[in-house]
């Protein structure tokens, strides 16, 4: 069953595999063009992997510190967080480090436990895609234009738009 | 007081359709009674034991007169006719219709109220002093800063899934009448080595099951500053603090764990990246959040003494529930909440009502919500004080207790919350019983009691000059009682006494603790200045020696 997932706000099937189901699909001489490994398999497998015009993404789990890709980060077209269960939040900071510190332009995805309701808050941090459950996926694109105000400057990265900055010295009208 | 652009207000509206979906595909079983909780808990509604209970934030106990009439209204139609203020600043339902709650929000919308935040472990309601901008001993008014941070916490996308809740005070005068030194963040308005205004940042203080006194991050921060600080400290935070086990996801713990040292360096590292790109305050953003505290339009008077001449009633009442002003002929009057037979901090709808008429009449269309559960009319003519006493001794509101050992503070207990190991509100009843011979309670002066049903301490029992914790003993309530507690700028911690006590029990320990107050105080001394002096032991020793007769 392909993998659909809401991108840029447009819901699509995923042209990502991870590694472990591209070692499935490999067997068949079909290798995948573009594979998400985990930290470790980028640590101790990462030949295996590059080269071949193959493109790299990578998951961050919620402990692990985004200066950890200090040297690699190039390597990475697509960049995963996985947001371990329904209190997990870590990944929003984890998002906000790499777009704004690391300025990492690739696509930056939500997975693991990803509802509508958190999408929009994660869009905020940089999130561009977001692995969905299948009951979520429908509603989840309006989920993406909850609010059209911030109070607090955020890279809105995985919005369609900046949201307009809700000033405390200006009064605009909405 | 602040109020809504179009910009909050269609911000408060498209929360309040949010979560009216939610509540639908809730009721619609498209959401788990799990994710529905996570949900719902981001706008104030708990499921309590008998009922949802709704928390509506009363952003730094700042209330109009329409607001508190709204309130009131929402009392009468959608819950039992009263409300029950907190010890943060806010106003709890407890008795709404879970599917009436996006009604409720709705029409707290109108009058530029919601319940966003006030649960769940996000940014909570940001408090402060009650008598921000009235008090003498005040460097600044706190509240423009505590719109900044309501503000900028409001929907903020980083800090919604945060290890643990997590609460910020703000103060700005000498006193500290917010509790700040027991909040996740404390900031205190201080002025630099040049004179210039700035913040002094502390953390990592809190109550719950780990009592801990906050410490000082930073000695002082620029004013421009603050948010980015904020954001620094939230995000080590959100990173860093633990979440593998509640009862260790405070950032108290993580700052003790690390160590003061260690939080800062970690703190200021962070700080460092994002200062420059991070919110940042500019003078005419502050200056406007400035305009919307100006003073009310004073009339020029003296200073009186309205007491004189009057019954011994008023001039009891005008000592004790009312404040001093920083204007000449101005007082800051109480409305007490600690009527002897009701439920500290609790007020019907009609009270409600009443208040916001008052407040038209003598206030400047004003009421604010205090950490002791009580309202208060900031600016009072003190001409005008007797006939408003008249009017509120008629409605209840003018016990005259404020600051004495009957005003209590007191979260809902058994008898609402689900938490609860024992009863808080009969226990408050029979103190009050006991100790209803007002000469006595002056005679004691400043006593603080403070009593939570369970260690997650809403009635903050850990800074109680006394303090009263209810604990389960095979299923009867029983109550462990501490002294020597207390919340302002010397803020420490209470020490327990000894064994718990049993409910009937509570008033005559508090009886012998006071015994030995008045037997051994020196002149002045306050009842928690003499349990430093003279340490737990006499106390304990007093309460133990013979066993209370049934």
């Amino acid at each position: 069953m392909p993998r659909r997932l809401l991108r840029d706000g447009q819901i699509i099937v995923d042209d990502w595999s991870y590694a472990a189901e591209a070692e499935g699909a490999g067997a068949e001489g079909t290798a995948p063009r573009a594979v998400i490994l985990s930290v470790e398999q980028w640590q101790n497998e990462r030949d295996k992997w590059s080269g071949g015009g193959r493109r790299l993404g990578l998951v961050l789990l919620p402990a692990h510190k985004v200066e950890l890709l200090a040297a690699d980060i190039s390597r990475f077209d697509l960049i995963a967080a996985e947001f371990s269960g329904p209190g997990e939040g870590r990944g929003y900071s984890q998002a906000r480090v790499l777009r704004e510190q690391w300025n990492f332009k690739g696509e930056l995805r939500a997975t693991g436990y990803v509802r509508r309701d958190q999408l929009f808050f994660m869009a905020r941090c940089g999130f561009n895609s977001f692995e969905l459950p299948d009951a979520d996926i429908a509603g989840a694109h309006a989920a993406l234009s909850t609010f059209s105000w911030a109070y607090q400057p955020s890279n809105d990265a995985g919005l369609a738009v900046t949201l307009p900055l809700r000033r405390p010295d200006t009064t605009a009208s909405a | 007081m602040y109020r809504y652009d179009a910009v909050d207000k269609t911000l408060v509206s498209e929360r309040v359709a949010q979560f009216r979906d939610q509540t639908r595909r809730f009721l619609a079983g498209e959401l788990s009674e799990d994710e529905f909780r996570l949900l719902r808990l981001r706008n104030g509604l708990y499921i309590q034991r008998h009922a949802p209970m709704l928390r509506v934030a009363i952003p730094y106990g700042l209330l109009s007169s329409n607001q508190l009439r709204a309130l009131g209204s929402i009392a009468r139609r959608y819950d039992r006719g009263y409300g029950h203020v907190t010890t943060r600043q806010n106003i709890q339902f407890n008795w709404p219709k879970l599917e009436q709650v996006p009604d409720i929000l709705a029409e707290l919308a109108e009058v530029e109220m919601h319940a966003i935040q006030t649960s769940g472990n996000c940014i909570r309601n940001t408090t402060s002093d009650h008598l921000a901008g009235v008090t003498p001993d005040e460097i600044e008014d706190p509240r423009p800063w505590c719109e900044l941070i309501r503000q900028w916490s409001t929907f903020h996308p980083e800090f919604t899934y945060l290890p643990r809740k997590f609460k910020i005070a703000v103060t700005g005068a000498a006193k500290d009448r917010a509790a700040s030194l027991v909040h996740d963040v404390g900031v205190h308005i201080v002025r630099g080595p040049a004179g210039e205004l700035g913040f002094e940042i502390l953390a990592g203080g809190g109550l719950g099951r780990t009592p801990i006194i906050g410490q000082v991050v930073r000695e002082f921060l620029p004013r421009e500053h603050l948010l980015s600080y904020l954001e620094a400290i939230l995000r080590i935070y959100n990173l860093e603090g633990r979440r593998d086990n509640l009862q260790k996801a405070r950032i108290k713990i993580l700052v003790r764990t690390l160590g003061i040292e260690e939080f800062r360096r970690r703190v200021e590292a962070e700080w460092q990246l994002i200062r420059g790109a991070g919110p940042k305050v500019d003078d005419a953003q502050i200056t406007r959040l400035k305009s919307f505290f100006d003073p009310p339009a004073y009339r020029k008077l003296a200073d009186i003494e309205p007491a004189t001449a009057k019954s011994a009633a008023f001039q009891a009442w005008y000592r004790y529930n009312t404040a001093a002003h920083k204007v000449p002929g101005y007082r800051a009057v109480y409305v007490s909440l600690k009527k002897h037979d009701v439920a500290p901090g609790d007020i019907t709808d009609s009270q409600m009502e009443l208040v916001a008429d008052l407040a038209d009449r003598y206030g400047f269309g004003e009421v604010r919500v205090s950490h002791t559960q009580n309202l208060l009319l900031a600016d009072v003519e003190q001409g005008a004080a007797f006939d408003l006493w008249l009017e509120l001794e008629k409605a209840g509101l003018a016990t005259p207790n404020i600051g004495t050992l009957t005003d209590m503070i007191c979260c809902p207990g058994l008898d609402f919350c689900s938490l609860a190991n024992a009863g808080s509100i009969d226990v408050a009843k029979l103190i009050n019983q006991r100790f209803d011979d007002y000469d006595y309670l002056y005679d004691l002066g400043e006593l603080e009691i403070k009593m939570s049903g369970c260690m997650n301490a809403c009635g903050h029992h850990h800074v109680g000059h006394i303090g009263i914790l209810g604990v389960d003993k095979s299923g009867e309530e029983w109550y462990q009682i501490t002294i020597g507690g207390a919340a302002g700028v010397d803020a420490s911690l209470g020490h327990v006494i000894g064994p718990s006590v049993k409910k009937a029990d509570v008033a005559e320990t508090i009886a012998r603790l006071l015994e030995i107050y008045v037997e051994q105080r020196r002149p002045e001394e306050r009842f928690l200045d003499t349990v430093r002096r003279l340490g737990v032991k006499p106390f304990k020793e007093r309460v133990y020696a013979a066993p209370i007769a049934a």
